[in-house]
């Protein structure tokens, strides 16, 4: 049983940590530690900074994060499983005002979803992806991933993923970048606060590259899932930065130059 | 409005546009396609949505996201294509928000061909995706018909937040006929109490179509199934013809109900007493004229341009009261009047008996010919 602190707490006066305007006031259903949490956390900052909380409506994948729409407090919409890209391109089609972003992990956007994700960036859709890249599937219970390293243990590739029968890590950043619809398209991890910051900062950037209809923006996040990595979360963290950075490496892989000039 | 000769897809294209569509996704198919290219160019003209998506799964995602917003919006697509959206027509049902398909059927399964059939029966009218829905269906047996339904069916889904699909064979999409469009409707956008637009200056809004808690998930089928005995009670639509004192019954939908009415023609100058009656509404059926016209009829005859798929939705309404004889030209082949007229005159004659399989002795007939 975890005892969770009242965000009333947070809310007294002169509080100098608080719920994210953009939250609603339930605990998440995420596993202690698992960084989906996190992501969730800056998404909510940014979207309270940028005043954008009453505009904006967010698209959530099948995956752990599939209740997505419980914590955030704009419209939000459940997407079948890769189909959010779509989803998102049919609400900013007409709804062209507001701030669309859709909310994805691995499983989601790299493998069920790849054709979804690949044109949404093609056409140049103006959206807001979060990729959670954590090496695996969640919520079904750790089974390999498109991202799941070589030689990785998951419950579908219990002697480790075996790249000649298995297939090779998908790096999405790399390739979204390919596509001239996209204007910003970055990795960032969330292993230790100096690269939360980062994250943040990048996440901001892609949803400004939207409101300036710079094209399609696309943070990608390095994830834990200490549950079906079996690690504890403090071992999750230093895997991502052991491990998983030199296969996704970090860095900016398309920053159009109009999205440099942007002020915030 | 002017009478004008126009082709089946381009009508229910540009019918959608004046009955204020506001946004169109979709993937090219034959025998399909005119509708989507007349869409191309005319959406972007009017400052309305188009996006040729990469694939029908992509395009009705697509169509899912518009329909959350609570805009009118339409997919459309032919046989192969419609498989693809499945997915997504189960997601909508679940959702319960309005989006309108229009398919364009051509002969199957597999890549078939692109002949007009009517083999997607079952797949429309059973729901098509997974899970426990129903789908309103309609089905055009004329250019005009087709420019009217499209209409309708976007009041339908509107009305009982659910999909409309209008089933229209390939003939319907191809051919030319003089008819009638409606005037251009301004669009009047509304904001309906659920849809996730992100309007300021009210509570978040969410729309989903998971329901973990498996009581909520039965509540939710109660309530889609409860919806769906409202459509069944208001929404029943047909044409009769010469039935008033036909002591034979031709049922047949779309392009088979519009040959099926030259046979009627042709045997009611020939003494025989044979009517039709087509459905419009293929799905809710229109269970309560069937039955009562196998109170009175001799034998019911069902034309159809596949198998036997509605085949066994009479049979179910007719309650074995009647004998029913089927004839069917599956594969994208289109019977001519004098086929049925034929089948006409041999129920006249034959013995008829409502214990046998009507499919089945179909069967024996079309592969002995
Ligand atoms: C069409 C379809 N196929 C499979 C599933 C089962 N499924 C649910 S979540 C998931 C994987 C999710 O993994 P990921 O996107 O990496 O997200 P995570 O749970 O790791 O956050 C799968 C395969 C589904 N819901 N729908
Ligand atoms: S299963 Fe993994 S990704 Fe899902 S909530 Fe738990 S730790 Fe996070």
């Amino acid at each position: 049983m975890v005892t969770l602190i009242k965000p009333t707490f947070a809310m007294e006066q002169n509080a100098v940590y608080c719920r994210p305007q953009a939250f609603t006031d339930v605990s998440t259903h995420y596993c202690p530690g698992c960084t989906h949490g996190v992501a969730h956390r800056l998404i909510g900052e940014v979207i309270d900074e940028m005043g954008i909380r009453e505009n904006t409506v967010g698209v959530a994948p099948v995956g752990c994060s599939v209740f997505a729409y419980n914590y955030f407090n704009t419209d939000f919409v459940e997407a079948a499983h890769g189909r959010a890209p779509a989803m998102a391109t049919g609400i900013k089609r007409v709804l062209p005002d507001k701030v669309v972003f859709s909310y994805q992990g691995d499983g989601d956007l790299a493998s069920i979803g790849m054709a979804e994700i690949m044109h949404a960036a093609a056409r140049g859709e103006h959206i807001t992806v979060i990729f959670i890249n954590n090496a695996i599937y969640g919520m079904t219970g750790g089974q390999m991933a498109p991202t799941s390293l070589p030689g990785m243990k998951t419950t579908s590739s219990p002697n480790g993923r075996d790249v000649e029968t298995q297939g090779y890590p998908v790096r999405m950043a790399e390739m979204l970048a390919q596509m001239d619809g996209a204007g910003y398209v970055v990795r960032r991890s969330l292993h230790d606060p100096a690269n939360i910051r980062k994250a943040k900062k990048a996440i901001r950037t892609a949803f400004e590259v939207q409101q300036h209809g710079l094209g399609f923006s696309l943070v990608e996040l390095l994830s834990t899932c200490p549950t079906n990595w079996g690690m504890t979360p403090v071992d999750a963290l230093g895997w991502v930065n052991e491990h998983m950075i030199p296969a996704f490496p970090l860095g900016d892989y398309k920053v159009s130059p109009a999205v440099a000039q942007i002020k915030f | 409005m002017a009478r004008e000769l126009i082709k089946g897809n381009v009508a229910m294209a540009e019918s959608a546009i004046r009955y204020g569509l506001e946004a169109y996704f979709g993937y090219p198919i034959t025998p399909q396609t005119e509708l989507l290219e007349h869409l191309a160019k005319r959406m972007p003209e009017l400052g309305r949505a188009f996006v040729q998506a990469e694939s029908e799964v992509a395009a009705i995602n697509m169509v899912y996201g518009a329909a959350c917003t609570g805009v009118r919006v339409m997919t459309s697509s032919s046989s192969p294509g419609v498989s693809l959206m499945s997915e997504g027509i189960s997601y909508i049902a679940g959702t319960e928000i309005p989006a309108v398909l229009i398919n364009v059927m051509r002969g199957g399964p597999g890549l078939g061909n692109i002949a007009p059939a009517q083999s997607d029966y079952n797949q429309a009218v059973r729901g098509g995706g997974h899970g426990d829905y129903r789908n309103i269906v309609l089905a055009p047996a004329s250019v005009q018909e087709a420019i009217d339904l499209v209409g309708l069916s976007f009041d339908l889904a509107e009305k009982y937040r659910t999909i409309a699909m209008i089933l229209a064979d390939g003939s319907i999409g191809q051919m030319m006929e003089p008819a009638e469009l409606p005037e251009m409707r301004p669009i009047q956008r509304k904001d309906p109490e659920w849809a996730t637009n992100g309007n300021p200056n009210r509570p978040r809004r969410q729309l989903t179509s998971i329901y973990l808690e498996p009581h909520d998930e039965e509540i939710t089928n109660l309530r889609l199934l409860k919806r769906w005995q409202d459509i069944q009670t208001n929404e029943v639509r047909y044409k009769e013809y010469y039935l008033d004192d036909a002591d034979y019954v031709i049922v047949g939908f779309g392009t088979a109900g519009r040959i099926a009415l030259s046979a009627v023609r042709a045997a009611r100058a020939k003494g025989i007493k044979v009517g039709l009656l087509r459905p419009i509404t293929l799905s809710p059926f229109p269970v309560a004229v069937m039955d009562e016209l196998s109170q009175r009829a001799k034998a019911f005859l069902v034309v159809e341009m596949n198998t036997g798929q509605m085949l066994d939705d009479v049979r179910m309404a007719v309650r074995g009261r009647a004998p029913i004889e089927f004839y069917g030209r599956p594969g994208g082949v289109v019977p001519f009047p004098d086929e049925i007229m034929s089948e006409i005159e041999r129920m006249t004659h034959a013995k008829l008996n409502s214990q046998t399989d009507p499919r089945m002795a179909w069967l024996e007939r079309a592969l002995a010919r």
